[in-house]
C-alpha cells in the first residue's frame, strides 16, 4: 500500500517521540519558517561551537507547529548534524535535498541520511517535498545567518 | 438568525437531482486514483469537474467560429463576437443583472483587483470619478473570513491610498459578527467588501443588513460570490450590492474567466484598471478617452472559448435548477456533518446545521494534522483539500492552523459522503488515535 512507503515506522517514530524538541539556550541564530500552502511554521534555534567550516553545531531547537512529515523530518535533522561540523551538516543537507527533489528516483545512501532514507517515499509526493524540508531549510538559513554575523565581526 | 436575502434554502415538493445520470456528464468521474480507487471528488469549493457540454460548446466554437472578438468585419469575427456576447447575455440573466452590467476577467481575483485598483486610479480622473476616489481618513471594511483574494488586495488599495482598513470579526460558530455593524461602517466607509458564503465554514452572509448599512453611510459593497453563485440561486439586483465577483471554474466552467458585475452607473462612472485596446472611445497622440462599460474594463483580445464555455455552464446549471442544485447539496452536507459529528475526535469548523449554510464542510480531527489526514483520504480515492484555504486570518480566528475541507457539488452523492466518513475514520486508526484513552506516549505506533 502507498500510504506505507510514505509513513514508514520510522517517520511516525519520529513524529510521536521527537527528538531536541523545545527551544533552548545557548543559541547564536534564531529563524521562523513558515509553509505558506498550509500555514505550518517551525521557530528554530542553532548554537555553533567554534569558527567558519569548522565550527561544529552543537545543538538544534526547536518549536514546529506541523504535519507528521514535517515534525518527524525536523527530528531526523537534529539527529543527522548536532555534533557534526558545520560542513558536515550541510553535507547532509545537500544529499537530503536531493533525496528530497528527485521524485521518487534518487537512491538514498544509509551511511549519509541514516534515519532520513525514510523520506524517500515522501519524495513521490510533490505536495509534501515542502513538508519535510520546512525544518532543514530553516536550520540552512540559521547557520547561515550566524556565518554572515561571524564574517561582519572579522572585518571590523 | 435573521433571514437572509438570497439564501435558497431546499424546497420542498421538487423533484430531487439525478444524480446517477448528471455523473454520465461528467467523463473524468470514470477514473480512478491511486491504485484503482473510485474518484470521489469532493474539492469542487477549489475548481469543478466540466460536463461535456462545456467541453463540446468550446470545441464547437473552436471548430466552427474562433476568431478575435470584436475586431475585424468578415463573417467569423462577427460569429465570434455574437457567440461572445450571447454568453453574456446567459451570464447575465444568471444572475438577474443585465448585459451591459457584466465584465468578464481572469477570474474573480482579477475582478476584485479591477475595482481596487480603480479605486486608486479615481485619484487622477475626472469629477465623475468622485465616488472611488479614497485616501487618509477612509475607511475600507472587510471581514475576518475572506478569502485572501478579498483581502489582500484592499489591504494593497489602503496601502496605496492612505486608508485605513478595517474589519467585522467572526463568531465561534464561523459567521460574520455583525454586532458593531453601526460603529464599523459609518461616514467614513468608502467600500464594504465580504463573502456571500464563506469558502471555509459554508456560512451565509448577512447580506440585507450589511447592504442596508452601507447605503445608509454611502459605502460601496463589494460581495465574494464565488461560493454561492455556482452552487444556489443568486440575483445581485434583489440582494442590491454595488459589485459582485465569481470565477467559471467553479460553476462547472473552463478556468479563464471569471465575472465582474457592477452596477449600470458605477461601472458608467468608473476609470479603468487595464488600459489598450478595445477598451478605448478616441486615441490621439496627447491622449485617449474610454469606451462605455463593458468594454472599458475588457482591454485587449478577450478570451473566448472560456467565455463560451461558460455560457454552456450556466445553461446547464440552469438546466437542473439552481434550487434542486442547493436542495441536493443541502442535503448531502446535513449527511456529512451528522456522520462526522459520529466520530470521536471530530471538529467542524463552522455552524454544525444547516441553517444559512451550504455545501463546504470543514473540520479537524483531534491528534492527526490535516495535511496527514487528507492523505490517508487520498490513498483512498477521496479527493479534499487540506491547509488554509486561502483564509489565513480565519483560521488563525478559529484556533487551528489547517483544516481538512470536503465540498459537494451535483455530482456528488450519498456513495461520495459514505467515502469520506470511512476515510476520516481511517486516517484515525492510522494514525493510532481511536484508541480510548489517547495513548499520549505513543509508544506503540498502530500506524503501520
Amino acid at each position: 500500500m502507498k500510504l506505507d512507503q510514505m509513513y514508514q515506522e520510522i517517520i511516525l517514530d519520529h513524529y510521536k517521540n521527537p527528538h531536541r524538541r523545545g527551544l533552548r539556550e545557548p543559541f547564536e541564530a534564531e529563524v521562523h519558517h513558515v509553509n505558506p500552502t498550509c500555514g505550518d511554521e517551525v521557530t528554530l534555534r542553532v548554537h555553533l561551537v567554534g569558527d567558519g567550516e569548522d565550527a561544529v553545531v552543537g545543538d538544534v531547537s526547536y518549536d514546529a507547529q506541523g504535519c507528521s512529515i514535517s515534525q518527524a523530518a525536523a527530528s531526523v535533522l537534529t539527529d543527522l548534524v548536532v555534533g557534526r561540523t558545520v560542513a558536515e551538516a550541510f553535507d547532509k543537507h545537500a544529499a537530503f535535498l536531493e533525496l528530497m527533489q528527485g521524485r521518487g528516483q534518487v537512491e538514498p545512501d544509509e551511511d549519509v541520511l541514516e534515519d532520513g532514507i525514510a523520506f524517500a517515499g515522501v519524495a513521490r509526493y510533490p505536495a509534501r517535498v515542502k513538508c519535510a524540508l520546512l525544518g532543514w531549510m530553516a536550520f540552512k538559513d540559521a547557520v547561515a545567518r550566524v556565518a554572515e554575523r561571524q564574517q561582519g565581526v572579522g572585518a571590523r | 438568525m435573521t433571514a437572509v436575502a438570497g439564501t435558497t434554502a431546499p424546497t420542498g415538493g421538487q423533484e430531487p437531482l439525478d444524480v446517477a445520470v448528471v455523473r454520465k456528464d461528467f467523463p473524468i468521474l470514470e477514473r480512478t486514483v491511486r491504485d484503482g480507487h473510485r474518484l470521489v471528488y469532493l474539492d469542487s469549493g477549489a475548481t469543478s469537474q466540466r460536463p461535456r457540454p462545456v467541453m463540446d460548446a468550446e470545441r464547437a466554437f473552436l471548430e466552427t467560429s474562433n476568431a478575435a472578438v470584436h475586431r475585424g468585419a468578415h463573417q467569423l469575427s462577427e460569429e465570434a463576437t455574437d457567440a461572445y456576447e450571447d454568453a453574456r447575455a446567459r451570464v447575465a440573466a444568471f444572475v438577474g443583472v443585465d448585459q451591459d452590467e457584466v465584465v468578464f476577467t481572469k477570474n474573480a481575483t482579477e475582478g476584485v483587483n479591477l475595482v481596487a485598483y480603480a479605486m486608486s486610479n479615481a485619484a487622477t480622473a475626472g469629477p465623475e470619478a468622485h465616488r472611488f476616489r479614497v485616501g487618509p481618513g477612509d475607511e475600507i471594511v472587510v471581514t475576518e473570513l475572506e478569502h485572501h483574494a478579498n483581502l489582500v488586495p484592499w489591504q494593497q488599495l489602503c496601502q496605496r491610498t492612505g486608508a485605513t482598513l478595517r474589519w467585522f470579526g467572526v463568531t465561534d460558530e464561523g459567521r460574520i459578527d455583525l454586532s458593531g455593524l453601526d460603529e464599523l461602517v459609518t461616514e467614513r466607509t468608502k467600500v464594504v467588501a465580504f463573502s456571500h458564503l464563506s469558502n471555509v465554514t459554508g456560512a451565509v452572509g448577512p447580506v440585507a443588513p450589511i447592504v442596508a448599512r452601507a447605503r445608509e453611510v454611502g459605502a460601496l459593497t463589494v460581495l465574494d460570490a464565488c461560493q454561492s453563485v455556482p452552487h444556489m440561486a443568486v440575483d445581485f439586483h434583489t440582494l442590491g450590492v454595488d459589485f459582485a465577483v465569481f470565477s467559471g471554474h467553479k460553476m462547472l466552467g473552463p478556468t479563464g474567466v471569471g465575472v465582474l458585475y457592477g452596477r449600470r452607473e458605477l461601472l458608467a462612472a468608473m476609470p479603468p484598471f487595464i488600459s489598450g485596446g478595445s477598451m478605448i472611445e478616441v486615441v490621439r497622440m496627447e491622449g485617449s478617452t474610454f469606451a462605455p462599460p463593458p468594454q472599458r474594463f475588457e482591454a485587449g483580445v478577450p478570451m473566448s472559448s472560456q467565455v463560451i464555455g461558460l455560457g454552456a455552464a450556466v445553461d446547464y446549471l440552469s438546466a437542473l435548477g439552481m434550487d434542486r442544485v442547493a436542495a441536493h447539496e443541502h442535503e448531502l452536507a446535513a449527511a456529512a456533518l451528522a456522520g462526522l459529528a459520529e466520530i470521536d475526535g471530530v471538529r467542524i469548523v463552522g455552524p454544525t446545521d444547516m441553517v444559512d449554510r451550504g455545501g463546504v464542510v470543514a473540520f479537524v480531527v483531534d491528534g492527526v494534522h490535516a495535511h496527514d489526514v487528507g492523505q490517508v483520504l487520498d490513498s483512498l480515492g477521496v479527493e479534499v483539500r487540506v491547509g488554509h484555504h486561502c483564509a489565513w486570518p480565519l483560521h488563525r480566528r478559529m484556533g487551528v492552523a489547517a483544516t481538512v475541507r470536503a465540498t459537494f457539488y451535483v455530482y456528488n452523492d450519498r456513495d461520495d459522503v459514505r467515502a469520506l466518513l470511512d476515510a476520516v475514520r481511517e486516517a484515525r486508526r492510522f494514525f493510532g488515535v481511536d484508541t480510548e484513552p489517547a495513548d499520549a506516549a505513543g509508544a506503540d505506533g498502530e500506524g503501520v
